[in-house]
């Protein structure tokens, strides 16, 4: 199962003493579960959950064209977003597929810290120096120097704000907004603070120094005790970002995936002056009764899986899970699934064949779970 | 607590406990583990007739689902109505209450050892 080309997190003997199993992500071991992954999903909707996400890859881009180079690199237009503000972006094909979905943080006016998923870790670096001729910018892979620890749940700010050694922070906890990040201190090491995650609930992601990794985890886990907190997994990540209708790179997005299919035509600013990578192939879109991407509920207990087919009531084949779990916080299946357009347009009863059982499903707006916003 | 070493198992990684002419079978720790926490079960109707190394039933946890199959040739006699009814009992007490299936068998195949199932989990 194991081999030498696994990687593990600076974090890993925490997890081990921590009683985690683990599974293969991207080259990774990474902490599946602390036993129960139920518990650890409901800790998050309703306290809080901190979970180790440092095989993330990190990706510095820095110099005077640096706003102006991703905005030619990426979907978005990076150049709007204010120093310190963060923004999730796509990093496409020429061909309009998705070569990776991002998070880019603004660190400075020249200066920006883009987040990519591990598996596409050497595609996006070698992309973004490819597309970096003629920019005045330099690129470098930062990702073995950064462990990232978040913090997801109800109490994360409490959290964070109990925290011994996180100091010096230049926009307080308490007003930092939703989608924007602060420098900050851990035990005098340079922290960045980002308030994004990854579960649908309000979060903190914290980008550390991977040799000061270990002592962070152990900071918060120890504010942590007083608010519920628990360590988390990869499974309860899992199904947390799916009731939250987030899609997973090679799941809900890949290369042959446009962004309009996803559901992230928004992602792509085709105001933005000047050409993109991806551009034309964007603007011209998908074929014709390309598929599309829906949220499906079903009742029972009995999910959808990623590869299941969705059919007609006469066995078509008109569409394919992506992602599908019970729900533990909704208590019934959901799923996402790429389905014909001609389908949804006609409200025809849609089924899914759960390993040869049809089981009806319904079509629902995407997130299948919002948290209350305060 | 179960004797876990009075256990007979199979490469599936069940465990059956032989009473006279039943067999009960359930899934092993090891395995409930590897599935994560058990949402969902198909277990076999009583009455069923089942033949050994066929899938008889399903266990699902949130990420995953599991096959379960009849270790044995014979009849079903029960199901496990309390897992069915609260599927986590296979986690937390897999050789106990969380059993499965209880089979009147005709006839027992070759099944490993508490020490051999050791030794094939070990790997």
């Amino acid at each position: 199962m194991t081999d030498q080309t696994d990687r593990y997190s600076p974090l890993h003997q925490i997890h081990v003493d921590g009683g985690a199993s683990f599974t293969d992500f991207a080259g990774w071991q990474m902490p599946v579960s602390y036993g129960s992954d139920l518990a650890e999903h409901h800790a998050v909707r309703t306290t809080a959950g901190i979970f180790d996400i440092s095989h993330m890859a990190e990706i510095l881009v820095d110099g005077p064209d640096s706003a102006a180079f991703l905005d030619f690199a990426l979907a978005g237009r990076l150049s709007a977003i204010g120093i310190g503000q963060a923004k999730y972006s796509l990093l496409l094909s020429d061909g309009g597929g998705i070569v990776d979905d991002l998070v880019v943080y603004r660190l400075a006016d020249d200066a920006f810290f883009v987040v990519a998923n591990a598996g596409n870790r050497f595609a996006v670096g070698a992309a973004l120096v490819e597309r970096a001729g003629g920019f005045d910018v330099t690129v470098a892979d930062v990702s073995d120097e950064y462990s990232l620890i978040a913090v997801q749940g109800p109490n994360s700010r409490e959290i964070a704000k109990a925290t011994a050694g996180i100091d010096e922070v230049g926009v307080s906890l308490d007003e930092l907004k939703y989608y924007w990040s602060t420098d900050a201190t851990f035990n005098g090491q340079p922290l960045l603070v980002g308030r994004t995650g990854y579960t649908g609930e309000d979060g903190f992601e914290f980008y550390i120094q991977t040799d000061a990794a270990a002592d962070l985890w152990a900071a918060l886990s120890a504010a942590g005790e007083a608010f519920g907190l628990v360590p988390a997994g990869l499974a309860s990540r899992d199904t947390l970002r799916l009731e939250a209708g987030m899609p997973l790179y090679g799941h809900e997005l890949g290369l042959e995936t446009f962004p309009v299919q996803a559901g992230l035509g928004r992602v792509v600013n085709l105001k933005k002056e000047g050409d993109f990578v991806g551009r034309a192939a964007v603007e011209t879109g998908p074929a014709d009764g390309a598929r599309v991407l829906v949220g499906l509920t079903t009742e029972g207990r009995r999910a959808g899986r990623a590869g299941y087919a969705v059919v007609l009531d006469d066995g078509s084949v008109v569409g394919e899970i992506t992602s599908g779990a019970l729900s533990p916080t909704l208590g019934h299946p959901i799923a996402m699934a790429y389905v014909d357009p001609a389908v949804l347009e006609t409200g025809t009863p849609l089924f899914i064949d759960v390993r040869g059982t049809r089981i009806a499903a319904s079509v629902t707006n995407l997130p299948f779970y919002k948290r209350d916003s305060k | 607590m179960t004797d876990q070493t009075a256990l007979k198992y199979t490469a599936e990684h069940e465990w059956i406990l032989i009473d006279g002419e039943t067999a009960t079978v359930g899934i092993t720790a090891y395995a409930a583990d590897k599935l994560g926490d058990v949402v969902y079960v198909d277990l076999p109707a009583a009455g069923s007739v089942v033949s050994g190394g066929t899938v008889v039933g399903e266990i699902e946890s949130t990420k995953s689902v599991g096959e379960l199959f009849a270790p044995v040739d014979g009849t079903i006699l029960e199901a496990n109505a309390e897992v069915d009814a609260d599927p986590s009992l296979v986690n937390s007490d897999p050789f106990g209450a969380g059993w499965l299936i209880k089979v009147n068998y005709t006839e027992l195949p070759t099944l490993l050892s508490f020490d051999e199932y050791s030794a094939l989990i070990a790997e």
